[in-house]
């Protein structure tokens, strides 16, 4: 399970709605216990896909690099990743398979004509031939 | 030359769960061929179909980009670092 407080995922939402017509993108921070992820930051991050960003998002490994040691710094880990499908479902596409690792959760956030709309989570499975669907709760109780 | 091969976190549990490794290479491309012929399971998430690496992997050797400095060929010394970094990518289909 993905644990997101309403306030980390209305901030998603936020930056997705800000972003439509094209792909937002971020990292989330957190720590993991038991089976259980918890998302204690976001960072938001520039789409550097210039070229389609209506459908595509990319984060440079210089990026990457720098929330890692980001999150190192907090003693959190760097769990997972957002990214928003403007007018399409939440599901991954077969580009978001191809470009995946496991263990890292996925969170897709669907908007439509600019609202944000149904937010899922995803994990790659080890061979790599489909996505899990990941719950996604957010029982404040153990947020914080 | 002995060098360190550093392992991201969604990749450690294919490497013994290690956060670096250690391996005998003389270059980039027989440092990766030495951590994927001891943890063999680091390879679908490394290589794509026909062998080249997938074009989301990224490898540095110390602070820069071995695409800009030998690619696979790039020499080592000993002491160095090399470290397996994602790009992230995605998005909805077309």
């Amino acid at each position: 399970m993905l644990k997101l407080s309403e306030e980390l995922a209305e901030r998603i939402r936020a930056h997705a709605a800000q972003s439509y017509p094209y792909e937002c993108c971020g990292a989330m921070l957190g720590t993991e216990a038991a089976g259980a992820r918890l998302v204690k930051e976001l960072v938001m991050l520039d789409n550097q896909r210039e070229d389609s960003p209506r459908n595509r998002f990319l984060v440079h490994p210089a990026d990457v690099l720098r929330v890692e040691r980001a999150a190192q710094a907090q003693g959190l880990d760097l769990v997972g990743w957002y990214h928003s499908h403007p007018d399409a479902p939440p599901r991954p596409s077969e580009f978001d398979r191809e470009h995946a690792w496991p263990w890292y959760s996925y969170v897709i956030v669907a908007v439509e004509a600019g609202v944000p709309r149904r937010m899922a989570s995803w994990r790659l499975l080890d061979d790599r031939s489909r996505f899990d669907d990941e719950e996604i709760g957010s029982d404040l109780m153990t947020v914080g | 030359m002995a060098v360190k091969v550093m392992i991201p976190t969604p990749l450690r549990p294919y490497a013994g769960r290690q956060a670096s490794v250690s391996v005998e290479a003389q270059t980039v491309g027989e440092a990766l061929d030495a951590l994927t012929g001891q943890f063999a399971d680091l390879r679908r998430h490394l290589y794509a179909d026909g062998g080249r690496l997938r074009s989301f992997v990224n490898v540095y050797l110390n602070q820069e980009d071995v695409r800009n400095l030998q690619k696979d060929q790039t020499p080592l010394r000993d002491g160095d670092t090399i470290s397996i970094v994602p790009s992230i990518a995605g998005g909805r289909s077309c």
